[in-house]
């Protein structure tokens, strides 16, 4: 009965963050300026600019997620083999940058990546000419691969630092060799892992817009761009609500997809 | 079943009474100003606090969609807001401001006469609002990477920077450019004119190293680009970062800004509120914002008394023939507004 009461801070934090918002959201998507109902904010994800963006934001968002699955798994093996006191060092430093602002870094990365920047300095002591990085889709994928590893990464490295190792001893002593191991055996029990990873860097690599206009100079116009143009300079709140509720439902049904095979398992273990 | 409904509903009205119900103590004479971020000196709310024993809540904003955005939620009562001209007018339009008697203020004749004349574009007879600062939009460029002095807006549209130049990341700020450069008024609502405009901007889009907000003047100071369209305020900045850079407002025209305090329908205290407009007229008070801000002050008392150097700087006190084809941003219809929103989605999909 007590136990109930202590759920109750949780309940109107649920209630007054999540539930409210979506049904203000939900409401204003459904209607237009009158207050009459409509489907046109729904469906104007259809619109091709809309569409372009909305592709544009996925393939943006796979990209990312892959860049950072290849670089989390070889960074997990490495900590898994570290000895336990500077494994927790490791961690420490992978995680530390996120204890700063994320804009602030991001800015960070414009200055490195400028045309007078950090990098073309040092490219230019080499001697080989500017590079023109910045304000383009490169400098978000960089950004946004830089900002959100690290989301891949711990769950990732949780989940392979979980496998026994007798697991793998086993493996080893039915004949296979590291190649096997790592596929047969590694990857498929850090799956869940790696799911978690995916879903915290798929949607917000999907949803972001600040990335795209400070490193993408505003010449990269992804969804959260639009929706966020809808709300601030529009002041449509109709079609960015509609908008928003269609990519969620599009992010939904990604995750669906993904997570497929996935419930089975352990369920998630994000962190 | 009956109780967890209960609580589900009690959780509802807390969780509503948190975003919503700020209430407010009705003992202490207080005033909720509402103004853009680091748009005043914070030691000038100490001292009007110190002086009238009124208690400023003071709440910031970005942009004036963000401001008009946040003013109409209704989550919080402002008594008094300070934003720019065209969303000055929508607000006097939608009855959202009360009328204030500016003859009533000690201090307001320090404002100039030529300023409560362009205030009248949008708020004829002066009945709603009080200038507070001003300025241009024009190009702020590197005179070591820019050989020949600029004064038109052409240098932004011939291709001879490409990949230099930066533009406003915001609708209005865009637009300005390419139909002051072919002649047309800021404010057209002829279809076809924005649409010739949009060709331009789409023509230009390739030689355009970003669009950019705040960031534009660092840019240019940085030496990462030739040239930046920005605000005038911000061009004093950066030529006081890097001396080689200039900023000239196009012969062919440009947009003025006047952004001015107005009192809200909401504000009971329109005495408190006439003091805290005075004290901003006041000219050490007019002063200390200024030398936070560096905008141009219209307070002639101010400019009176600044430095030789600051008076004489262009930038800050522009002769009035520079700004003679300069125009205030108005309100735009809904159609025409709808037209630019489309078509800047359009421009950046490109």
């Amino acid at each position: 009965m007590k136990r109930k009461y202590w759920a109750a801070p949780y309940l109107v934090w649920v209630v007054g963050f999540v539930v409210l918002p979506l049904i203000t959201i939900g409401v204003s998507a459904m209607t237009d300026d009158q207050g009459h109902f409509t489907w046109e904010n729904l469906l104007s994800i259809g619109d091709p600019i809309n569409r372009q963006a909305l592709l544009f934001s996925l393939a943006i968002a796979l990209g990312c997620t892959v860049i950072c699955i290849l670089l989390a798994y070889p960074a997990a093996m490495i900590l898994r083999s570290l000895r336990l006191n500077k494994r927790g060092f490791a961690i420490l430093i992978m995680i530390l940058p996120m204890w700063m602002n994320f804009i602030l870094r991001i800015l960070a990365w414009q200055m490195i990546l400028s045309p007078n920047g950090v990098l073309n300095f040092l490219i230019g002591k080499l001697g080989a000419g500017p590079l023109q990085i910045s304000n383009s889709w490169i400098a978000l994928m960089i950004g946004s691969v830089y900002d959100f590893l690290p989301f891949m990464i711990l769950p990732v490295f949780n989940a392979i630092s979980d496998i026994d190792e007798d697991t793998i001893e086993a493996a080893r002593d039915l004949g296979a060799n590291d190649r096997a191991v790592f596929w047969k055996v590694i990857l498929p029990l850090s799956a869940p892992g790696m799911i978690s990873g995916i879903i915290m860097v798929f949607v917000p690599a999907m949803t972001s817009f600040v990335i795209a206009d400070i490193l993408g100079g505003g010449k990269i116009q992804l969804i959260g761009n639009i929706i966020e143009q809808e709300f601030t300079k529009s002041m449509n709140w109709h079609a960015g609500s509609g908008l928003s509720i269609s990519l969620m439902i599009f992010v939904l049904i990604s995750l669906a997809f993904t997570m497929k095979n996935d419930l089975k398992d352990k369920g998630t273990t994000i962190w | 079943m009956k109780k967890r409904i209960l609580l589900t509903g009690l959780a509802a009205v807390l969780a509503a009474g948190i975003l919503w119900g700020c209430g407010s103590d009705k003992n202490k004479e207080t005033l909720t100003v509402f103004n853009y971020g680091e748009y005043m000196d914070p030691e000038v709310l100490e001292l009007f606090e110190e002086e009238t024993g009124i208690e400023v809540k003071y709440e910031e904003a970005l942009t004036p969609e963000e401001m008009y955005s946040k003013y109409s939620s209704g989550a919080i009562e402002y008594d008094l807001l300070c934003t720019s001209d065209y969303m000055l007018e929508r607000l006097i339009r939608e009855g959202e401001l009360q009328p204030f008697d500016m003859n009533s203020l000690e201090y307001g004749e320090n404002i100039g006469e030529t300023y409560w004349k362009t205030a009248e574009r949008f708020d004829p007879g002066n009945r709603y609002v009080l200038p507070y600062f001003w300025g241009t939009v024009g190009i702020l460029y590197d005179k070591t990477k820019v050989k020949k002095p600029v004064d038109s807006w052409e240098v932004l549209f011939n291709g001879e920077y490409a990949g230099s130049l930066i533009m406003q990341n915001s609708i209005r700020d865009s637009y300005m450019v390419a139909l002051k450069y072919l002649g047309y008024s800021l404010n057209t609502k002829d279809e076809a004119q924005i649409r010739e405009a949009q060709a331009l901007l789409l023509k230009q889009k390739p030689d355009v190293q970003a669009y950019l907000v705040d960031e534009a003047r660092d840019e240019v100071v940085a030496g990462n680009a030739a040239m930046a369209v920005v605000y005038s305020g911000e061009a004093y900045l950066g030529k006081e970062y890097n001396e080689n850079l200039e900023y000239v407002v196009p012969k062919e025209g440009s947009n003025i800004w006047l952004d001015c305090w107005g009192v809200t329908k909401y504000c009971d205290n329109t005495d408190a509120a006439g003091k805290f407009l005075d004290f901003l007229c006041r000219e050490d008070i007019a002063m200390k914002n200024f030398e936070y801000i560096y905008y141009s002050t219209p307070n002639e008392a101010v400019i009176e008394n600044l430095d030789e150097s600051l008076r004489t700087d262009k930038t800050i006190v522009p002769d009035p023939e520079e700004i003679e084809n300069c125009e205030l941003y108005l309100q735009l219809d809904p159609d025409t507004n709808k037209l630019y929103n489309d078509l800047w989605k359009e421009l950046k999909a490109d």
